[in-house]
């Protein structure tokens, strides 16, 4: 079951414009939000995305921007606390 | 073989045995795991010793890898470590394992110590590129958000290949021509992936409730009427609700929020709770008030910590989950505790 998070919210943005259509952000991208049709990636569900980051950083052609960090309830408290940049503990322990 | 190099506490020197990294011959690791390595994996899930469980970074060789064998990158994490070699039984390869400070790739790609310099100047130190004469990676997919793939092409003259999500992939991955399927790429967050992370969250909200249990202790020195068993089973009822039911039942509770989810359980479980101690009798009605604005805000507050162990939740989506939630949840609470102990005091 594909679980879905609040609607809307994603700070995801694509322009299409500059892309290149390598298929790296299909690559990365641990939700499927992007995918590739007639070599231009296109975003196929953006409230699945979960603002990792993986997308933007390892597009070539700096295609895509989104607020990267981490979703945490208790790393963002921590943050605002220390007055740091929210960190977490997220742990899949499957992730290779 | 030599034995595994691991290395803990604050002392960074490999215990025996260790190769450094530049050694010439890179530690053989095996693909089977000894009881030691479960019971240390059951150890962490548990939260017992969680932090600095890790491997020494460097190169090491499985099997009997060559200039042309695959090179898989990794974190120094001694968990994510077993998981990867237990899937690498049959295989000539090597592992190039990153100082993550002994935390999982994922997270560590968000801190971007699996990241991008760290990936250039590790391929450095062992001198990679003198070893194999391919220059590809194999890149776990959710090293993706610490590593820019093109900047390492550019620095260092490696390509980047994003291998599967789950290491158990890894194989099928290799053996296709590094070809991943859609589900290979997907992050799951399965029922059992879901049961795999409460222990911890309940060991960590026992941890933080024990304050509420201790508080109710020093009441019970001064009151009339002291808490009960019955007050003691329905606060541990609450923390096992926020903490491991709402995870367990997260897609089948109504709603999005976590807090939500938490909220809505923690109140069926009050009312129940309430309900079958008969404390909905007159007289014991501010008491009963008390409770159910109390324990719901308390398994609110601990689902919606939750977020940070799934695997699909967005920081703009916490923010606003928590900017609406958190007054909620401090203002139910307090004045729920605040009704408790009244009704408590005066019942
Ligand atoms: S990574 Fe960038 S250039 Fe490549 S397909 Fe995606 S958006 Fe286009
Ligand atoms: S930020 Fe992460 S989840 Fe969102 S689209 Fe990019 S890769 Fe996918």
């Amino acid at each position: 079951m594909k679980m879905i998070y609040l609607k809307n919210v994603a700070t995801l943005s694509f322009l299409a414009e500059k892309c290149l259509g390598c298929g790296r952000c299909a690559e990365v991208c641990p939700h499927g939000v992007f995918s590739l049709a007639d070599k231009k990636a296109w975003v196929v569900e953006k409230d699945l995305c979960m603002e990792c980051g993986a997308c933007s950083l390892n597009c070539p052609a700096k295609a895509i921007e989104v607020n990267a960090g981490v979703g945490c309830a208790s790393a963002i408290i921590k943050g605002w606390i220390t007055g740091s940049e929210p960190s977490c503990d997220r742990d899949s322990g499957e992730c290779c | 073989m030599k034995p595994l190099p691991t290395r803990s506490g604050c002392c960074r020197a490999p215990n025996n045995n260790c190769c450094s990294s530049d050694a010439k011959d890179a530690p053989l690791v095996s693909t089977s795991l000894s009881f030691k390595d479960r019971l240390g994996g059951w150890k962490v899930r548990w939260g017992i010793g969680r932090v600095n469980y890790q491997v020494e970074p460097g190169l090491y060789a499985v099997g009997k890898p060559d200039g042309d064998s695959p090179v898989l990158v990794s974190a120094n994490y001694k968990l994510t470590f077993d998981t990867l070699r237990k899937n690498l039984v049959g295989l000539d390869c090597w592992l190039l394992i990153l100082d993550t400070k002994g935390v999982n790739v994922w997270c560590a790609a968000g801190k971007k110590t699996f990241g991008t310099s760290e990936l250039i100047n590790r391929l450095e130190a062992v001198k990679l590129s003198e070893r194999v004469r391919h220059r590809k990676l194999i890149l776990p997919q959710l090293g993706a958000p610490g590593v820019s793939a093109p900047e390492i092409a550019r620095r260092a003259g490696f390509s980047v290949i994003y291998g599967p999500v789950r290491a158990s992939d890894l194989k099928a991955f290799i053996s296709s021509g590094y070809q991943a399927t859609k589900e290979m790429r997907t992050v799951s967050f399965t029922l059992r992936d879901r049961l795999v992370l409460t222990p911890v969250e309940l060991v960590q909200a026992a941890k933080k409730s024990l304050s509420v249990f201790g508080v109710l202790f020093l009441l019970n020195l001064f009151a009339a009427k002291p808490f009960d068993v019955n007050d003691f089973a329905v606060c541990a009822g609450t923390i096992f609700i926020g903490a491991v039911l709402t995870p367990v039942l997260l897609p089948f509770i109504p709603g999005r929020a976590f807090a939500f989810k938490g909220w809505l359980l923690g109140l069926c479980w009050a009312t129940l709770a309430v309900g079958v101690l008969g404390w909905f009798a007159p007289g014991r009605r501010l008491f009963a008030a008390g409770y159910l604005l109390a324990l719901p805000a308390v398994a609110a507050y601990l689902a919606m910590n939750f977020t940070g162990s799934s695997t699909y939740t967005s920081p703009s989506g916490v923010l606003k989950e928590m900017k609406i939630a958190l007054p909620l949840i401090v203002i139910s609470a307090i004045v729920g505790s605040a009704l408790t102990i009244i009704g408590h005091l005066m019942g």
